[in-house]
């Protein structure tokens, strides 16, 4: 394939069965995985560990002592009499509002868009960079750009919004649901193009007979869309749906710079608070719990989404 | 396509690029207005006294806010962890993908599974951890721990399994070893793959921010990203200085992805195919 940089030279990937077992010392295999498994011992294996030891732990990073509590962190977060336990369902609750709000059109613009770019059309490449070009971008840069243009009073949304007679002074940062409009519509604006270019590779790779298939039998383009696009592109559409709602559950940046969980903590992700918690005010064991708690929950969603993408599949 | 359906379709496409670059533009346009002007309501699209003042606070020195010493770091971070994860992805992928030995089915498992962990569920354990090697604060924080993910291995050992075994047979019948095998035979063959997933890992570390904010304290360690907050909260309304900050920051990376764009969107598009 000419598009194709990476792919490897040549191709002859199968060895004959009779091909001779690479004799190579007991020990070499290890030695090129030390380097790596070094890192991954130490910052991810061991931290896996760790933080659940700490959750088991009245954790006070500034103080010596550090008393063993054993399920009081994780209880506290479904005793509704505890300290943290509005705070934390709220923040809960803001992770869930936007991510119901944002996997839809996550999952579909990108798609709408991967169609369009897979027509063969003069510029391709070009227009396929620009729509992809605001994901090289990070979050930071567009928090701080977007939470200038959004600014009630002096943004250029409201201005250009006012320029076409539409309501001009919509508080996009400080009300609702103006707050969550905005962090969608910035989240969809900044990140379409990665899954725009995950369909578009999904659509390159189904065959061009089952189209022409679909030509000789007459369905016209909805039902090539229906029984080949589709289908073609269900382990696509799997990965992207589980990798969106992982990616916008954990939303964090953009909350944090665009709309500093206003109006009051009402778009204040769970990310955002357990990382207050833990590591602004280094109330760690609970901070801790609340994250093994969180990452189950998604754990969970995945799953299921999973299962119901394959479930369709079955039937 | 008809005359009239070509015009509609760039006009389309055209009217969503704009969407897309608009706003960047603005950045950009709003870095050399005056105060006064970037907060002017209506505002003027192009400045009315075109000024550099916010790149002369920006870069003046002895201020609370370094941004030449942030950039320098953001470059310093970015290199050093895309050169780490060359040296350990690719050693790992090359066993995975071409050694037999014992657990190989385990490890691999183990490495994949953490492609599903979402990052921020070990942000508590790892700042303990960090701080236990003595590396709050310093640049090491922010080189090494993320050079522990997952997915230069799996996108490494995909592209070594799709290398043509022969010429390592004839290597090794030759009388080569498995290092010199690796070293001079598959990775001068790999240097597409291992572009793409430096680049890749460059912008990783040079966008990343929310990590930095809390395992850096000193203005003087920042790097762009988190450097960028502080400038929001240090200039509030001066939206030119903060958008000359922002544009520090994307437009080095915006140049390299004109250069690069279609390594990158090809690594990118891969990493999906993982599914």
């Amino acid at each position: 394939m000419a598009h194709d940089v990476l792919a490897p030279p040549a191709a002859d990937r199968g060895t004959t069965p009779e091909a001779p077992v690479r004799r190579v010392g007991r020990a070499t295999p290890y030695l090129f995985l030390v380097p790596y498994f070094l890192l991954f011992a130490t910052f991810v294996l061991a931290p896996a560990i760790y933080g659940l030891w700490v959750s088991l732990h009245d954790w006070d990073y500034l103080l010596p002592g550090k008393p063993f509590v054993g399920l009081a962190n994780y209880q506290a977060l479904f005793d509704s009499g505890s300290a943290v336990f509005e705070e934390f369902w709220q923040s809960m609750q803001a992770t869930g509002i936007f991510t119901v709000a944002s996997v839809p059109l996550l999952v579909v613009i990108p798609l709408g868009l991967a169609l369009m770019l897979n027509r063969a059309f003069p510029g391709r490449t070009f227009f396929r960079a620009v729509y992809f070009a605001p994901y090289v971008l990070g979050v930071a840069v567009i928090g701080v750009l977007w939470r200038f243009l959004l600014d009630p009073n002096l943004g250029a949304v409201n201005a250009l919004l006012g320029l076409v007679g539409l309501p001009d002074a919509s508080p996009w940062t400080t009300g609702l649901p103006w707050a969550w409009i905005s962090l969608v519509a910035v989240t969809v604006w900044w990140t379409i193009g990665f899954n725009a270019v995950i369909y578009l590779a999904g659509l390159q790779d189904i065959p061009r007979e089952l189209y022409e298939a679909a030509r000789i039998d007459g369905g016209g383009k909805w039902a090539e869309f229906r029984h080949v696009t589709l289908p073609g592109l269900r382990p696509v559409l799997t990965f992207i749906v589980i990798n969106t709602i992982l990616a916008s559950s954990n939303m964090f940046g953009q909350a944090l710079l665009i709309t500093q969980g206003a109006p009051g903590n009402e778009t204040r992700t769970a990310i955002m608070y357990i990382a207050q918690k833990g590591l602004r005010e280094y109330n760690m064991g609970v901070a801790a719990a609340m994250s093994y708690l969180l990452t189950l929950a998604l754990l969970l969603v995945s799953v299921i989404t999973f299962r119901l993408l394959r479930d369709r599949d079955a039937s | 396509m008809t005359r009239a359906r070509g015009i509609a379709w760039y006009t389309i496409l055209t009217g969503l690029s704009l969407v897309f670059i608009a706003p960047l533009v603005w950045m950009l346009i709003t870095s050399f207005k005056t105060v006064g002007e970037a907060t002017r309501v209506p505002p003027t699209v192009l400045p009315q006294e075109p000024t550099t003042r916010a790149y002369e606070v920006l870069f003046a020195t002895d201020t609370p806010t370094p941004v030449l010493r942030w950039l320098l770091n953001s470059l310093l971070a970015a290199t050093g962890q895309a050169v780490l994860i060359l040296v350990v992805a690719s050693m790992a992928a090359y066993a995975f993908a071409r050694l037999e030995f014992r657990g190989k089915r385990i490890l691999f498992g183990m490495v994949i599974a953490t492609l599903f962990v979402p990052i921020f569920t070990l942000i508590i354990p790892n700042f303990l951890i960090i701080d236990r090697l003595g590396w709050l604060d310093t640049l090491w924080a922010l080189i090494v721990p993320g050079a522990a993910s997952a997915f230069g291995v799996f996108f490494l050992r995909q592209f070594f399994l799709g290398l043509p075994r022969e010429l390592e047979e004839a290597a090794q019948i030759e009388g080569a070893n498995t290092w010199q095998i690796f070293t001079r035979i598959v990775l001068p063959l790999s240097k597409p793959a291992l572009a793409t997933l430096a680049l890749i890992s460059f912008l990783g570390n040079w966008n990343d921010f929310i990590w930095p904010i809390y395992v850096l304290f000193s203005p003087s360690q920042f790097t762009l990203p988190p450097g960028l907050s502080i400038l929001q909260g240090a200039y509030d309304i001066d939206y030119p200085v903060i958008m000359g900050g922002a544009a520090l920051a994307s437009v080095p990376v915006l140049i390299l992805f004109l250069i690069t764009q279609r390594y990158i969107i090809e690594g990118v598009s891969r990493s999906g195919l993982k599914g």
